[in-house]
Formats: structure tokens, sequence, C-alpha cells
């Protein structure tokens, strides 16, 4: 190693040193932690070396659970919270009047406390023996027979979720996405119009192509945020999330670390693995669909 | 397809709500005739873009009409007047290929004007053809240069078979040696499809050599509309004659006594019928003649050998342009270890201009 080398290596040092303590180590070992079986974590030994781990945690039925959850909420808020993120940017980048103020509101749920926000849903949605909430008391306003949210069916339950984390996530997109309509240059709007091009061909043929890798980006940082749900469930329904039957696969793996009867980090780490390969797939194919789409 | 502006005038508000309103276009009155190359010339802010978007339709008119042929064009949409735009920056869609994009007008088309596939690509190529780009037809526009970009631009802009074909600068994001080339393109296409083309540029060079009419315009009002060579020989004030011509014509400050024309105490022209003023002095740099005993008598600072001729830099008192410079034959030699220079001055290469409207005062040469 020439001297020269040698200087690179010390400058490189402080980050090779961090990232290695902080990130390589411990995936390291949760690789390892994944492939011990029986796994005791008090005399820190273990009987053998294999998948173990990775078929009982895919036959746990918590898992299951978990892991169906997770598909749920991934299939439904991603589409749709930028779905409606886009309409709205559309609007705001349409008006004149007022549109600082509405960017304001419609971002003010990015800068406010998830578990404020959950508990806010929570007191809108639910339904005790003794009260109502806000959502209840509109249903019978209208005919209808009230639902717990909260604690009631798997249903109803999956679609407060799913509310709330549409309505959590869609700040971040809305921001990103006027900013990319606005940065569409207006000649090629002047353009279209001399040409006759109808509203609907615009948007089709030149808005939509030329936002479009915006639109990737926020489809995949989405699939990845929501794989990785877990907050948001905790704060509508508590900590036992097994027990609501509304687990996530990031809660699964934090549940086999620490709640009760936990302690079993191989089966959490054989469960995060799980997930990290499902996340690298559904990039690798978002990246690949892209690349076929996206045009520059 | 001729084109008329009647009263045209459009004014913005200011931003500042106190000041009165910007009038960018300024009570326009012209015909453009069928066929023909105009040339919106002016410096920067004169109203030239803001014209050339009141007659495709970008821009309402605050007041007066414009009339394509017969037709009140005035309070159509920009896609029913018929005409074709070529934007500065020529605006072509990044995403799509130099085809899509020169399709892209013709898929537009509804109801009875539709095309078939087949027509829409026929007409495409076509268009290809007159810019000579049927090569380059499934390049994306970033895979391009400058002066070919240009001409896809024009192509979208001819496939649909305008009316009117408007160009907004169309040269000024092409290096000096396309812009050459490519205004003699745009004069051959002009020519070859003989649509009646207008194009705003604020360089005079471009418009001088290509237009059929120059309509030179400053702070939203014309000041001048003639053919390119009469505009130069003939302008009607002193902004005209400053705004063309390279090297830029010489100003100087006069006065008139007794039918000559003073520079300083040089008495340099006879200008019969001009009474007794003070005025401004525009000299063409090739309307001055070195002679040994001319009347106007120039201090020497510097002499540009250019081959054909020679640019010669002088000073002189009642000069008001600095540098004053004097195009003269390469014939005379002249070399820079003189002091002194003296000129007799081409009578119509001189022009006077009132001190305060700066109007042209004509005189008679002998």
């Amino acid at each position: 190693m020439d001297k020269r080398n040698a200087k690179a290596w010390l400058y490189l040092l402080p980050a090779i040193l961090f990232l290695g303590v902080f990130m390589i180590y411990p995936l390291v070992d949760v690789v390892v932690y994944s492939l011990e079986e029986n796994f005791e974590s008090v005399s820190q030994s273990y009987t053998g070396v294999g998948l173990f781990n990775f078929s009982h945690v895919l036959r746990d039925p918590y898992f299951l659970q978990a892991l169906k959850n997770t598909f749920i909420l991934v299939v439904i808020t991603v589409p749709v919270s930028t779905g409606i993120a886009l309409l709205i940017s559309l609007g705001l980048n349409s008006i004149k009047p007022l549109r600082n103020l509405y960017q304001t509101v419609y971002f003010l749920p990015y800068v406010t406390n998830t578990l404020a926000v959950g508990l806010v849903f929570m007191l809108l949605f639910k339904q005790d023996d003794s009260s109502l909430g806000l959502v209840n008391l509109l249903i019978r306003a209208l005919g209808g027979t009230p639902v717990d949210f909260i604690n009631g069916p798997y249903w109803a339950k999956m679609l407060v979720t799913c509310l709330y984390t549409v309505w959590v996530v869609m700040p971040f997109k809305i921001l990103i996405l006027t900013g990319a309509l606005a940065s569409v240059p207006q000649t090629y709007y002047n353009a279209a119009k001399v040409d006759g091009t109808s509203k609907g061909r615009i948007f089709r043929r030149i808005t939509l192509p030329m936002i479009s890798p915006m639109i990737f980006y926020l489809v995949i940082t989405g699939f990845i945020g929501a794989f990785k749900a877990y907050s948001d469930e905790v704060a509508l329904f508590g900590v036992d999330l097994n027990q609501a039957g509304m687990n996530t696969i990031v809660g699964y793996v934090y549940d086999m670390l620490y709640s009760n009867g936990g302690s079993y980090p191989s089966y959490a780490s054989a469960a995060a693995l799980i997930l990290f390969a499902i996340v690298l797939t559904i990039t690798v194919i978002n990246l690949m669909v892209s690349r076929r789409t996206v045009h520059y | 397809m001729k084109v008329v502006l009647q009263n045209l005038t459009k004014k913005f508000p200011n931003r500042n709500k106190k000041l009165d309103d910007v009038i960018a276009v300024n009570d326009f009155t012209f015909e453009i005739p069928d066929g023909q190359l105009i040339g919106l010339l002016g410096p920067s802010g004169c109203g030239k873009s803001t014209t050339l978007n009141l007659i495709c339709g970008l821009e309402k008119p605050t007041s007066g009409k414009i009339y394509f042929g017969e037709d009140d064009v005035t309070d159509l949409p920009p896609e029913n007047r018929g005409v074709g735009l070529v934007f500065q920056n020529y605006a072509l869609y990044p995403h799509l290929t130099v085809r899509q994009n020169i399709l892209f007008p013709l898929q537009n088309l509804k109801g009875k004007d539709k095309l078939s596939k087949a027509e829409m690509l026929r007409r495409a190529d076509e268009a290809a053809k007159l810019v000579q780009i049927e090569q380059l037809m499934d390049r994306k526009p970033a895979e391009m240069s400058g002066g070919q970009q240009q001409r896809v631009a024009i192509a979208r802009a001819l496939v649909k078979m305008p009316r009117v074909l408007l160009l907004d600068e169309p040269l000024s994001n092409l290096d000096a040696r396309l812009r050459l080339q490519t205004r003699e393109e745009i004069r051959r296409i002009q020519r070859n499809t003989g649509i009646t083309t207008i194009f705003v540029t604020h360089d005079q060079e471009e418009a001088m050599s290509i237009s059929d009419l120059i309509v030179v315009m400053k702070d939203g009002i014309i000041q001048q509309i003639d053919k390119p060579q009469r505009v130069y020989d003939d302008p009607k004030n002193l902004f005209v004659a400053k705004f063309l011509g390279t090297p830029p014509i010489n100003v100087f400050k006069g006065r008139v006594r007794g039918g000559q024309l003073f520079l300083g105490e040089d008495a340099v022209l006879a200008v019969p019928g001009v009474r007794d003023r003070e005025v401004w002095v525009g000299i063409r740099p090739e309307g001055f003649v070195p002679q040994k005993a001319g009347p106007l008598c120039c201090t020497l600072k510097a002499v540009e050998v250019m081959g054909r001729d020679t640019s010669v830099v002088i000073a002189h008192g009642a000069a008001v342009s600095d540098p004053v410079r004097a195009i003269i034959s390469s014939d005379y030699a002249v070399t820079a270890d003189r002091e002194e220079l003296r000129f007799a001055l081409k009578p119509n290469k001189v022009f006077l201009f009132d001190l305060q409207t700066e109007e042209r005062i004509p005189f008679t040469a002998e």
C-alpha cells in the first residue's frame, strides 16, 4: 500500500468506523442470529445452524397475520395516497388565490406527531359503551348502524388503518408533486395550446410523462415506507397488536424481541430478513417497470 | 394568407397597482402581404414577442382587431386560427421521439379534420423531408444538436399546414455558424411552402438578411415598416438609424447654417433646404471618403485592417458616439503613424435628425 492509499484510508476511517459499527456489524449479526437454532438469550447458546427459524416464522399464525395486514396496507395505501396527492397537487397548481394557505393546510399532518394523530383518529372512530366517536355519530345520523372501528370487525380496523396511513403520508407526496408540476415549463403548455390539444391529452401526454420520475420516486419510497409500518398501528390500536389482529411485520419483529414472551432474537432476525427480501424484490420490480415507462 | 393588424393594443396591469398599465403593444396597424417573410425587429422589451403572442392567440388584445385574410380571428382561440408557432427554446416534448413530436399536432385533430394513421405518418414524413431531418425521426430531442432541434420544431409547426407561421427568436439559441446556415434554411422553407411567416428577432443582421419586410419596433410603438434595404438607406428616425447596421452608425451633434452642415468648425456638407438649426447627424461608417483636402478633420486613433476594407477608428470634437468608426476601401493606404485624417462625406450616407423629436430631417443631396 503506497502512501497515498494510506492517506485515503485514513480519511475514510471515520465513515467506515461508524458504518461498520452501526450498520454492517448489525446486518451481519442479524444474518447470524437468523441461522442459529434454539438460541438461548440467557446463556447465549444454540444447538445448531440451519433454516429452522425461517420455517418457524413462516408457520407462525401471528407472522402470517402480520404479513397479510402489511400487504393489504401496501396495496391499498400506496396507489390511493399517490393518486389523491396528484389530484390535490393539480388542484393547487391551477388556483392562484389561497394557494399558499392550502399548501400549508395540506402540509400540517407531516409536522404533527404520529401518536397525537393516532389518538385523534381513535377518538373519531371509536365506539364505547358510553359514547360514540364523531364518525359513528355521522353514521347513525345517516341511518346506519354504528361500527366499532377500533375494537370491532377486521375490515373496519383495516379501513381506519388505511385511512390513517393515507392521511399521514399524503403531505409529503403533495409537496413533491406540486413542486414537480410547477417545474414543468410553461412553454410546453403553450405549444400544446397552439396545437389545440385537449385538457385530458395535455395531462396524459405532457404533464404525466414530465412528472413521472417524481411519481416513481414517490411510489418506491411509498412501498418501502408502507412495508415498514408499525408506529401508526400502535397509535391506533395500542401496543398489543397481535391481540387486535392488526400487527405488521415490523411489529412482529419488535414483539419477538421485546414484548411479552419476547427475547427471541432468532425469530425476529428471520422475520426481518424476510421483510428485507420482500422490500428488495418489490423495489427491483419497481425500478424495472420505471426504466421502461419513465422516459428521461 | 395576408395578416392585418388593426389598432392592435395590449396593456398589462402593472405589478405595482398604483402605477399605470404597461403598454406592450401600442396601436399597431399594418398589413402583412400574403406569402411574405416578415421580421419584427426591436430591442428587448419592445413588445415584439407580445405581438407574436397576440397573432397566435396566446394573448388576448386589450383592443384592436386581427384578420387572417378576410377572417376576423381576434376572438378565436389559438387552435382555431391555423397558426404554427416555433418557440425560442423549441419546446419539443423531451419524452417523445422526433416522429411523435411532429405527429403530436395532427393527433389533436378531431371531427371532420381527423386523419387516418397512414395519412398522419405521410404528412409527418413530408414535413421532415422539407426540413431535412428524415434520418433523425426516431431520436429524442436530447440526442440532437440545437440546429436539428430547431428543424424539428419547424417541422412540427408546419405539419398541420398552418395559414401563418410564427417564429419567436428562431436563431438566438444557435451558435454563430449554425445561425447563418439556419437562417438560409428558414428562408428556403418559407419560399418552398409560400406560407406567410412572421419572425421575431433582436438581431438586425438576421432581420435584414432574410426578411421581405422589416417592422422596427421600440417601446411598443412601430418605428418603421419597409424593405430591409430601404430601412437602412432611409431611416425614419434616429432610433432606426442607430439600430440597423454593423458597425453602427456614427452620431454627431451638428449645426446647419446657411444650407451648410457644420460639425464643430468643419463645414462638411451642403444640405440645401434645411433651415438654420442644431441637429443630430448620423453618418454610416461607409459614408467616409478619405480625401487630402476633405472638409472633415479627425484625429486618427487606430487602424484595423480587415482585408477587403479597412476600419479606421477616429475622434472628432462633435462626435457623440464613441468610438467613431469609418469603413474605407483598402485602396486608400492609411497607416497608423498619421495623426490627422481628412474625409469628404457621401451625402446619401448622411442623415439629419431633429434634436428633440429625433425625426428625420430630409434634404436633397446634390
